[in-house]
């Protein structure tokens, strides 16, 4: 077998992506990962892991390594931070192309591109990367000590994030487009009976400006339109999600309305050969025991379909 | 001690002989965070194919860190990892928080 033809091809090295490739290369399916950036997926983003069954507390980073170090004990081959620059997934025999110039060929393949933390696209946000913006509380809330800062959103992340950087900064301001939150219950009376918490409702931000640091926000109150400037020192956002399947846009494979991959129950997806697994899938948990499960499923089906064709 | 492949800098001497010694050096300053991992792991890659560069990573929080901690280029910096690009001893470059590895790259290509 010549060394760029694989049996399956994995397209995202998260969880999802890695366990698929335990699972098929122990079955001695020739298998190749690749990915677009570090081995470990959203693993990596995250600092403690608490709910991963049999491990007791340990960080994204060393389940990735572990999750890796088993998929290459099976003879897994693994590319980290390569570009996906096309794919052809029609026919028997499927393929992907990356850095432009390198193509691989498989019989199956399996789409673990996951999810990617949404920005808030306006102006000022990639500017301030850094420089006053953060997506990582845990990473850069020492940064803000004794300052003033907002936190953008109202799910879970936003409300844990807010309380967690009092620990820091001397006031902080939640904005959030609705009236109320997305996060549980426990989550925002935490955030309400903390003194260092306050909140602008039905709000959006329009812009981030400052000088060589970000210093202002520029603030519109969706019910009567109007708009506030507040300086600040330091802007912490927690959007949401999107699913990592840009790539797909245009392309056979079947998506829902946010983007998603929609799979039948054998995790194949509206192109045969074609699995999905993981936070690319259009579902409603998105943890790491739900994409290794996916992961599982997946890889499965497509060594049952390799072994059929 | 940072738990990536790359070589550490450990003291202000140490930092100093690098500068010295090398004309285009990388030195990644950060924790093994969310944000510093990615960086680290794109750097181990990119010193296989830029062996005319030296790639170095520094404990953010170590006190002989001052020296990236304090640079001018660095200053307005409230994202880890800071990471400086150094042409014959002086900083051409900057980033602050997350790069990917085509981010990195490209100022590599540009400034080496
Ligand atoms: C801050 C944070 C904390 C979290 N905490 C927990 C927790 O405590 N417990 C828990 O169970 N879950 C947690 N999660 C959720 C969990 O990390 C995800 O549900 C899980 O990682 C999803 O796995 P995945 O393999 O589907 O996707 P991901 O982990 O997103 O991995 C996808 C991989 O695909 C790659 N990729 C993307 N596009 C392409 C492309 N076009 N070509 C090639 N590769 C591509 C990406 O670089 C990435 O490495 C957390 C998430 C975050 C962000």
């Amino acid at each position: 077998m010549e060394s760029n033809q694989y049996d399956v091809i994995v397209i995202g090295a998260g969880p999802a992506g890695l366990t698929a490739g335990i699972y098929s290369s122990r079955a001695k399916i020739k298998t190749l990962i690749i990915d677009t950036g570090t081995i470990g997926g959203q693993m990596i983003l995250t600092f403690e892991i608490a709910n991963y069954p049999g491990v007791e507390s340990t960080t994204g980073y060393q389940l990735a390594k572990t999750m890796k170090n088993q998929a290459k004990s099976f003879g897994c081959d693994i590319l980290s931070n390569v570009r996906l620059t096309d794919v052809e997934f029609d026919g028997k025999i499927k393929s992907v192309t990356i850095n432009e110039k390198d193509k691989y060929t498989a019989k199956a393949i399996i789409w673990a591109t996951g999810g990617r933390s949404r920005m808030l696209n306006v102006p000022g946000e990639k500017k301030f990367k850094g420089r006053g913006i953060s997506y990582c509380a845990t990473c850069d809330g020492d940064f803000f000590q004794d300052k003033e800062i907002v936190v953008i959103g109202g799910g879970n992340s936003a409300l844990e994030e807010a309380v967690a950087l009092t620990k820091y900064a001397s006031k902080v301001t939640i904005i959030h487009e609705f009236d109320h939150f997305q996060a549980f219950e426990h989550a925002v009376l935490e955030a309400k009976k903390n003194p260092k918490i306050s909140f602008i409702m039905e709000s959006h931000v329009q812009e981030f400006t400052g000088n060589t640091s970000l210093e202002k926000v520029r603030i519109k109150n969706l019910k009567t339109s109007k708009i506030t400037e507040m300086s600040i020192d330091g802007a912490f956002i927690f959007v949401g999600y999107e699913a990592n399947n840009d790539f797909l846009k245009d392309k056979e494979i079947k998506l829902n309305d946010w983007n998603e991959v929609v799979v039948n129950s054998n995790y194949q997806t509206s192109v045969e050969g074609v699995f999905a697994a993981g936070d690319a899938l259009a579902k409603r948990y998105r943890q790491i025991t739900t994409a290794v499960a996916d992961g599982t499923i997946a890889a499965l089906n497509a060594i049952e379909y390799i072994n059929r064709k | 001690m940072l738990q990536t492949n790359l070589k550490h800098v450990e003291s202000e001497a140490q930092y100093s002989e690098i500068l010295q010694n090398n004309e285009n050096v990388i030195i990644c300053c950060g924790r093994m965070g969310p944000m510093c991992v990615p960086v680290y792991d794109a750097m181990e890659d990119l010193e296989k194919e830029y062996t005319n560069v030296k790639f170095y990573d520094m404990e953010f929080d170590i006190p002989d860190a001052h020296v990236i901690r304090n640079l001018p280029e660095c200053r307005g910096f409230m994202g880890l990892p800071f990471t400086v690009y150094y042409k014959n001893g002086k900083v051409v470059t900057a980033t602050t928080s997350i790069q990917n590895y085509e981010q990195i790259k490209e100022i590599l290509e540009r400034e080496f």
